[in-house]
């Protein structure tokens, strides 16, 4: 007999969820995925000064403020025919670069590493439900708890990094309309390339091993979560001279790549708690208005669709479009913890990519590799040269932006009118992954990935914490 | 207060992490954290008690929690295993769903009195406060109005961590339409009169949170539950911040205050061979140890690197906007 079941709070995460799961024959037969709150930021932003915009969106979120504070300037550059300087592109790819390593670490070690371990007795370890399917013995226990606490300090580590060039974290000073705001010198460079060197240390030797290592021991999570298995990714990290990115734009779908079309992105809301006049384009829909008593609503959230279909979002979607190089430690590892030989992110096989365990790994690949692209980032920063553009008259235009936050992608479309933010809409990564159904009912697709399973025990589904947090929504 | 389950780590050294302490927030003797009396208190009576912490997530964006992660001194995992039990945090805890709500309301019935309340992000009982769900427990959905109101009653104290929480901050800002506001100006119109303590910033300084609760244990320890909070409460400026860290104005202390005497202001954002206040810094109005202090081991801080843009002050962020302008 089927029963429903409800988790909320979905802990672990970043923001405010509940999943309310039909299980049945021991499998979830469906998924609904609730945005539990709502602080109307497009509606806050009206009428402000344009220059203000970076640092209130920050406020979105605190794991990913430079991620927003970037799309945001890009957004009024746009609008305003602003060229960021050479110099400025670089130490944003490095506070940006510095932050995917903090938010990917936290993702795992902070977020997710309790789904595989068991803790000591004491908060924040504590308390925890009996049976939560935890298979390390003695010897890994041990190490996972030591990598947890190793960690701390390492996630730390880069937001000094971010703080070299930015200021502080979270919430970034650095990133400001028309470049960066700091100076660059070669004592800054270097206060950056020791700590980059610790924490490269650190995502080589625990990090990156720890996830091959677990993809073999929870063998089964690693064929589990499928989806849709589409996948976006708006481009991230641009070459200060090409322009080119290092991760490049791109859509996955029906098993095909396609190139990435910004006019395909539209916003759902028929399952959201806004009117309907609420969604259509990111460039044209008004903000949000709420309607609580909606019909069939059931989140804050509204669902980003491309071209009509939902898209997963994130390492795994970027990697995969990229197909990028493994680490030296995935090509060594690959063989022996997951039984294939691979040189290339796409060789380690679709089922494998988009199961919870993909996405994990690929989460730690990213990591490597942003990683290793920030240390020629910083050696192409040209100490004393021009970080930052002078800004023109900012009284009417509009413009838009397209990145890649550390959980997937962003968009940001604004207008300015006679000096003042008169359109904003902001396309964040959780309207993709954590979206509820669309309005052609299509789940979103962590609830589709949700569907198909296995729940052993209804009064601990540990699985589906599992699939949300390896999305990172 | 309870014990606290001891033992899975390395043994509790309070002498350790109370000398750590003691060098990080001493910063020179510029603040008046740890003035002896409250070192000698620390030393002496912290002896293995840790109060049980229910931390509470509103409408806001998780910055609070994330700047806490960034502690040094102590380290996050000494505030967590040594300084305070935190028995519920939606970030951190191994727990979810209905287990971690039951424990947390179960928790709180036990320790009626005892436990500490920390508020990140703003709180709206517009709606019934369905605009910020935080849980389920027993089928029934609780909104963040709810929860403060079943368990501020019964806390020794409520921190309002962040701009958010201690005045609605950017989550309560102009064209909100959610209703969000501050939890002190909530709790006092819903007349609870639990002793609420302001760590503003957004986010606010791992040390302004860690020492907060620092100060607050020591006191506790020496003079006892009610009269050490009521001590507590006597040393906070009239924005209800702590005046051991929000004491000092940011102008008067900022190490570029001779630029501004000079009358050499910056030209733009990335110029730093003038005052900030050129570009719109807001340090003049501002007041919080960063100057001295800084940030993220102590790397950097707002202004060496562009402004201040007044986030510890209680109109941010409306009233601190233009951010990069001086205001007329």
């Amino acid at each position: 007999m089927a029963v429903s079941l409800a988790i909320d709070p979905v802990t672990r995460i970043e923001g405010h969820l509940k999943a309310r799961l039909e299980v049945d024959g021991n499998m979830v037969r469906d998924a609904w995925l609730t945005g539990g709150m709502f602080r109307g930021f497009e509606t806050i932003l009206m009428g402000r000064d344009p220059t203000d915009a970076p640092q209130i969106v920050q406020r979105i979120c605190g794991v990913c403020p430079v991620s927003h504070a970037l799309a945001s300037c890009m957004a009024l550059e746009d609008a305003f025919s602003i060229d960021c300087p050479r110099n400025g592109v670089l130490l944003r790819n490095l506070m940006q670069g510095a932050n995917f390593l903090q938010s990917h670490i936290l993702s795992f070690y902070q977020l997710s590493s309790q789904d595989f371990f068991q803790g000591p007795a004491e908060p924040p370890f504590f308390p925890r439900r009996k049976k939560s399917d935890l298979r390390l013995g003695e010897a890994a226990t041990a190490m996972m708890l030591a990598q947890y606490l190793e960690s701390l300090d390492i996630r730390a580590l880069c937001h000094e990094m971010a703080a070299v060039f930015g200021g502080r974290m979270p919430h970034v000073h650095g990133i400001v309309p028309g470049g960066a705001s700091s100076a660059v010198t070669s004592e800054k460079k270097e206060a950056f390339r020791s700590r980059l060197k610790k924490v490269r240390t650190f995502i080589e030797e625990r990090y990156v091993p720890l996830l091959y290592l677990l993809s073999e021991r929870y063998a089964d999570l690693a064929r589990v979560g499928r989806g849709w298995a589409n996948a976006l990714c708006m481009g991230v990290f641009p070459h200060p001279d090409t322009g080119s990115h290092s991760l490049h734009a791109g859509v996955w779908a029906g098993g095909r790549l396609y190139p990435f079309e910004p006019d395909k992105v539209m916003e759902n809301v028929g399952h959201s708690w806004f009117s309907e006049q609420s969604g259509g384009s990111p460039f044209r829909s008004p903000p949000p208005v709420v309607d609580l008593d909606k019909a069939g609503a059931y989140s804050f959230s509204k669902a980003a669709r491309y071209h009509g279909m939902p898209m997963e979002v994130g390492p795994h979607a970027r990697l995969w479009i990229n197909d990028t190089e493994l680490s030296p430690m995935g090509r060594e590892l690959a063989p022996k913890h997951l039984g294939r030989h691979a040189t290339h992110f796409c060789e380690l096989g679709e089922a494998f990519v988009f199961s919870i365990m993909g996405r994990h790994l690929a989460r730690a690949e990213e990591t490597w590799m942003v990683a290793e692209a920030m240390e020629g980032w910083l050696n192409a920063l040209t100490p004393g040269e021009s970080t930052l553009a002078p800004l023109p008259d900012m009284t009417d235009g509009e413009g838009y932006s397209l990145t890649e936050a550390p959980r997937g992608s962003l968009m940001h479309c604004l207008k300015v009118k006679d000096g003042r933010l008169s359109f904003y809409q902001i396309l964040p990564a959780t309207l993709w992954n954590a979206s509820p159904r669309d309005d052609a009912g299509l789940r979103g697709p962590m609830e589709e990935a949700l569907v198909g399973l296995p729940v052993p025990d209804k009064n601990n589904p540990v699985n589906a914490g599992r699939l949300v947090r390896a999305f990172d929504p | 207060m309870d014990k606290g389950r001891q033992g899975a780590l390395r043994p509790l050294s309070r002498r350790s992490f109370l000398r750590s302490s003691l060098r990080a927030a001493a910063l020179g003797g510029v603040t008046g954290v740890f003035d002896p009396g409250v070192a000698r208190a620390l030393a002496e009576t912290l002896s293995a008690v840790r109060p049980p912490v229910f931390w509470l997530q509103g409408m806001g964006c998780t910055g609070c929690s994330v700047s806490l992660l960034n502690s040094l001194h102590p380290t996050i995992a000494e505030v967590l295993l040594h300084v305070i039990r935190m028995d519920f945090h939606p970030t951190l805890m191994a727990e979810e769903g209905e287990g971690a709500m039951s424990f947390m309301l179960r928790t709180a019935k036990e320790s009626a009195g005892r436990y500490l309340l920390a508020v990140e992000g703003a709180v709206s009982e517009k709606d019934g406060g369905r605009y910020c769900v935080i849980g389920e427990a027993g089928h029934e959905e609780f909104p963040l109005s709810v929860i403060l109101e079943k368990l501020a009653p019964g806390a020794a104290a409520l921190l309002a961590v962040g701009g958010c929480a201690a005045y609605g901050g950017v989550s309560a800002a102009r064209g909100c339409v959610t209703g969000a506001c501050g939890v002190g100006d909530f709790l006092r119109k819903k007349g609870v009169k639990t002793p609420v303590i302001n760590i503003p910033g957004c986010p606010p300084h791992p040390d302004w949170m860690v020492g907060t609760l620092l100060l607050l244990l020591a006191a506790v320890e020496e003079k006892g539950l009610a009269e050490g909070v009521a001590e507590m409460t006597r040393q906070l400026d009239s924005q209800g911040r702590p005046l051991a860290f929000y004491g000092n104005n940011t102008h008067e202390n900022c190490p570029y205050l001779y630029l501004f005497d000079e009358g050499r202001m910056a030209k733009n954002l990335a110029d730093k061979s003038g005052c900030r206040y050129g570009t719109g810094c807001k340090g003049p109005g501002a007041w919080c140890d960063s100057p001295l202090r800084r940030w993220n081991g102590r790397v950097n801080w707002c202004v060496e690197n562009a402004l201040c843009i007044g986030c510890v002050q209680p109109d941010f962020p409306d009233g601190q906007s233009p951010f990069y302008r001086k205001r007329t």
